[in-house]
């Protein structure tokens, strides 16, 4: 019996178990469809829109359709990346991502997926909203200027820490953001700890130790070595 | 009549540091010998290497740093009159970068806070003088008020980053710098 069927991406044959969706069997190919908010530990929460590739024709979410056997899929068309392109600049101008005093610059997925994309400039003009830190935990700070609410720390404290510590809230394009479950709001105030996985999770310079800020020298951090498009796991920190 | 007898024409550019650290200048003269078979093909306009003071038909116009005053945007449109490429090189130029920094406070505030409370300075009162260009409210980008053509990001662009771009747009190529040469910090 045919145990392992297979779909096409970008013209390669890419094998699936029943169940996968389109990309977890491409990172399990090794295989690159930009993202931000999936993460292999985690069920998908489909926010961030970057992983839209054309299945059949049609604009989808990578990280929530199911591959099935046959499919057609377009990934990285010039098409599909000018898209991709212009939300993360979006991002860029929503937030205050200023790389050069970032902890997270050259291990950042933003950062690595704008260069991925060749993003050249925000394009669009700055919101420069106001988004004060929370420095008040002993261990870890709170920068959510680089917030893209991804929404992976509500996922890990709720479903491996058992803590629901961070939770999203608030509405429209600077309301949004991310809450902490404290009375005062305040991190200090809860029972995280640096050892949680939500300690670990941020795919951006928000939820950052103290004490340990550009510990790797620029040319030897995490995307400075190869483009976040060669370095698929499907394990990641 | 023969092209092949008299040698090209040099391209004229123009250089200068809006609300920028000249860090971005300090990156270009890091091209270091290179420099000279650049001055093959090109001639500097205004710019801190030349010290002219006013912009003239350039063919490239090289923009480090944002809009932080009054005289940042005179100066800026200056160079989008007269020249025909205009580019934003580095951090402040592209998104506004440190001096940018100051946009989520209240800009009197932080005049008071410099000049007239903050314990340890002089306290000499907030400058009026008239030839002090006013200070902007907020720190632009300069692409929110002219069209700019070609962004070089990095703060600084490497020098390698500054060379690989303008030898491509020299050479007629669209720049393009990929892995290593591109980067936001």
């Amino acid at each position: 019996m045919n145990t392992t069927s297979t779909f096409n991406l970008d013209s390669e044959d890419i094998p699936f178990t029943p169940g996968q969706t389109i990309m977890q069997a491409a990172t399990a190919h090794g295989t690159y469809i930009p993202h931000l908010c999936w993460h292999p530990d985690f069920s998908a929460h489909g926010s961030c829109k970057l992983c839209t590739v054309k299945v059949n024709g049609r604009f989808g979410s990578s990280c929530t359709i199911e591959a099935q056997p046959g499919m057609e899929v377009e990934n990285r068309t010039t098409e599909l990346d000018d898209k991709r392109r212009t939300l993360v600049q979006m991002l860029f101008v929503e937030g205050n991502h200023f790389c050069p005093s970032c902890e997270k610059s050259g291990n950042c997925a933003l950062q690595a997926t704008a260069y991925e994309l060749n993003m050249m400039s925000p394009h669009f003009d700055m919101f420069y909203p106001d988004r004060p830190v929370d420095a008040s935990h002993p261990d870890i700070l709170l920068d959510f200027n680089r917030c893209i609410m991804c929404a992976l720390c509500v996922a890990a404290s709720r479903d491996v820490d058992g803590k629901n510590i961070f939770s999203m809230g608030g509405r429209g394009l600077l309301g949004r953001r991310v809450h902490i479950s404290s009375e005062s709001g305040k991190l200090g105030d809860t029972d995280f700890a640096v050892t949680d996985r939500a300690a670990s999770i941020c795919p951006v310079g928000v939820i950052v130790p103290k004490r340990k800020g550009f510990a790797v020298p620029i040319g030897q951090r995490t995307y400075d070595l190869a483009p976040i498009s060669k370095q698929v796991k499907e394990t990641m920190p | 009549m023969n092209a092949s007898m008299s040698a090209p024409r040099k391209l004229r550019v123009a250089t200068t540091s809006l609300a920028g650290c000249f860090g971005c200048h300090m990156s270009f003269l890091d091209i270091d010998e290179r420099i000279l078979k650049l001055l093959d093909l090109i001639e500097f306009d205004r710019s801190p290497l030349t010290d002219i003071k006013y912009c003239g038909p350039c063919d490239l116009g090289l923009i480090e740093g944002g809009l932080c005053n009054a005289e940042n945007v005179h100066v800026l449109r200056e160079f989008r009159k007269n020249c025909k490429i205009l580019v934003a090189v580095g951090a402040c130029a592209i998104n506004g970068g440190l001096p940018a920094q100051r946009n989520h406070l209240d800009l009197r505030d932080v005049l008071e806070e410099v000049y007239q409370t903050e314990p340890g300075l002089s306290h000499g009162g907030v400058p009026n003088d008239p030839e002090l260009p006013l200070p902007l409210n907020k720190v632009h980008p300069i692409h929110e008020v002219v069209k700019v053509d070609y962004f070089l990001p990095g703060c600084p662009p490497p020098a390698d980053a500054i060379w690989k771009f303008l030898t491509d747009l020299l050479a007629g190529r669209t720049p393009t710098l990929g892995h290593g040469l591109l980067h936001y910090d």
